[in-house]
């Protein structure tokens, strides 16, 4: 440190490429273990699903021959576009529910509670997170089943006659079992972003003569929304390769893109068509994260006007 | 600025958070085969149920294994790149952080699948190894984000000091940086083991015939006799992860307040 700082201070331009260069080769050295680790584990894999997605299925796994039957199979494919199409759909109603509920949660912890007591609510947000996700998934089947909680609660308490059957295991309950279990994913994206802004412009808001919702609508949703996009993204892209939630509220019938990514690997041992669904999702997925984000941009812009 | 409607929203959305934890333990306490309202009476039968089967115990073990070796070996890399990420300036960080970050929004099922491909075609026999390369890849992220707040609210000056004071680089973070970040770490490896513990697909694809606790729980899913006994089991895991949190969380903002930094919030 000594020795970089005293040829920082006598060198001209050529002491200061050395300590860029100290600098940079530590901080390499450094990262190497978990790069490489992330290289081997996760960048290779995922390369390999790529080139499987292109192969022939064969009698152990596949054969090196090049062929696009597999994407032509799951783009053209009726019940592969219905299952996809049913996978984005959930995951828009998902995110769409989940940051819309989430955005007054959020704005309630940063502007209305004490500073001292927002990590307590913080906490209580994640804590169900952080609780078996199989069971809490299985709980909201139980919750929302023929004979589940609420049905039998409102059985019980002579408010219908019947049970029930539109809260059973359709698109619905999927939809709040996902809005569930991504909460604190919105919650605290948005915290964040509200946490940042200047309390004074909202003062100046109001002493301009704006009302209060005025206020909230010209300066505070503008600055807030790089939380909000960062709480969609972060709430559409694992909702839409959820398996579980799927699997067991729909009890095997309202199959999502997992569901279908798992029966082709290990049911049907057919790893090329897979790896090809997989890649069709991680594509569809990635172009509307993109468009999404250019979208925003535009619309950042034309607010910091 | 008090407002009424914002603050029963807030409660209202709670109780929305809480309801299938709240309902765990009642029907796990409810002498009745069915879950289901009214509740029946109280048994701590179900307890005794679950307790009796001996695969519950098997599974738990394997699950314990692969969690503490994850969380560790997650714990380490995850160090190694939030000291890089908040410590130096070098060619590639951003591509490099954002691979090591990608876990975290990436689909379980492809961190699953994809490296179930690799595996096969290598030809590695699936084992508890296996998803415990699977479990440390997800880990890393949660890890790394916890770290790089401890570091973050890390004075540079100490360090500084430290190296004028004649200490050696390695000195310097055994001594000064190890003791002030300890808090992270412990809290890293808390946060990790709970991912790994729950943690379902991964464990699924890449386990082979090893059954760890997730793999066991959704099995029982299939049997509806079994039910209230994995009622039980989820109340007594619910209560280890809230005592886990807890203890992460505590160490946590003591990590932050001995750096003398500012609560910014949660783990995420």
């Amino acid at each position: 440190m000594a020795e970089t700082a005293a040829a920082n201070a006598s060198g001209g331009t050529m002491g200061k490429t050395r300590f860029r260069d100290t600098e940079a080769a530590s901080g390499l050295a450094m990262i190497s273990p978990t790069a490489i680790y992330a290289i081997l584990v996760l960048a290779a894999p995922l390369i390999a699903v790529i080139v499987y997605s292109f192969m022939t299925k064969g009698p152990n796994g596949v054969e090196p021959i090049f062929t696009l039957q597999n994407y032509i199979t799951v783009w053209t494919g009726k019940i592969y576009r219905a299952i996809m199409m049913r996978s984005l759909s959930v995951s828009f109603m998902v995110t769409l529910a989940t940051v819309v509920l989430a955005y007054p949660l959020a704005y309630f912890i940063s502007f209305h509670v004490q500073p001292s007591k927002k990590s307590l609510w913080l906490f209580l947000v994640t804590i169900p997170f952080w609780t078996s996700y199989l069971i809490r998934v299985f709980l909201w089947k139980v919750i929302l089943g023929y004979n589940g909680v609420i049905n039998s609660g409102l059985l019980n308490l002579g408010i219908i006659s019947e049970p029930l059957t539109i809260i059973n295991y359709n698109v619905g309950a999927l939809v709040v079992t996902l809005a569930h279990a991504y909460a604190p994913f919105a919650v605290l994206p948005i915290f964040v972003a509200l946490e940042k802004i200047d309390r004074s412009f909202l003062e100046a808001g109001q002493d301009l003569g704006e009302s209060r919702w005025a206020t909230f609508l010209r300066v505070t949703l503008p600055l807030s929304m790089p939380g909000v996009i960062a709480a969609v993204l972060i709430v559409f892209i694992p909702t839409i390769g959820d398996y579980v939630t799927p699997d067991l509220i729909g009890g095997g019938k309202i199959p999502m893109i997992a569901n279908m990514v798992e029966v082709q690997m290990l049911k049907q041992n057919n790893r090329a068509l897979g790896s090809a669904i997989a890649v069709s999702a991680m594509l569809i997925v990635l172009v509307i994260t993109v468009v999404f984000l250019m979208l925003n941009r535009r619309f950042l812009k034309g607010g910091a006007r | 600025m008090k407002s009424p409607f914002l603050k029963s929203y807030a409660v209202v959305y709670l109780l929305f958070l809480f309801a299938p934890i709240v309902l765990l333990p009642l029907f796990a306490f409810n002498d009745s085969k069915i879950i289901a309202f009214p509740l029946t009476g109280f048994t701590t039968n179900w307890f005794q149920v679950m307790a009796d089967d001996p695969n519950l115990f098997k599974a738990l073990k394997n699950s314990l294994f692969i969690a503490i070796t994850s969380a560790a070996l997650a714990t380490c890399l995850g160090l190694f790149a939030a000291r890089a990420s908040t410590r130096f300036v070098f060619p590639g960080k951003g591509p490099m952080m954002g691979l090591i970050m990608l876990p975290m929004v990436l689909p379980d099922i492809i961190i699953g699948m994809s490296l179930l491909i690799v595996v096969l075609a290598i030809g590695v026999p699936l084992s508890m190894m296996t998803i415990i390369l699977g479990h440390v890849l997800m880990c890393v992220p949660f890890s790394v984000a916890i770290l790089s707040s401890a570091f973050q609210s890390l004075d540079r000056s100490l360090e500084e000091a430290a190296y004028d004071l004649g200490e050696t680089p390695a000195s310097t973070f055994r001594l000064i940086i190890l003791p002030l970040v300890m808090p992270g770490i412990i809290s890293s490896f808390l946060i990790s083991f709970t991912i790994s513990l729950d943690e379902y697909i991964v464990a699924s694809f890449l386990g082979g015939s090893e059954t760890v606790l997730s793999v066991y729980i959704y099995g029982q899913f299939r049997f509806p006799a079994r039910v209230p006994a994995i009622m039980a089991l989820g109340t007594i895991l619910v209560a280890v992860s809230v005592v886990l949190l807890t203890i992460a969380e505590y160490f946590r903002r003591r990590g932050i307040a001995k750096s003398g930094g500012k609560d910014t919030g949660g783990f995420l």
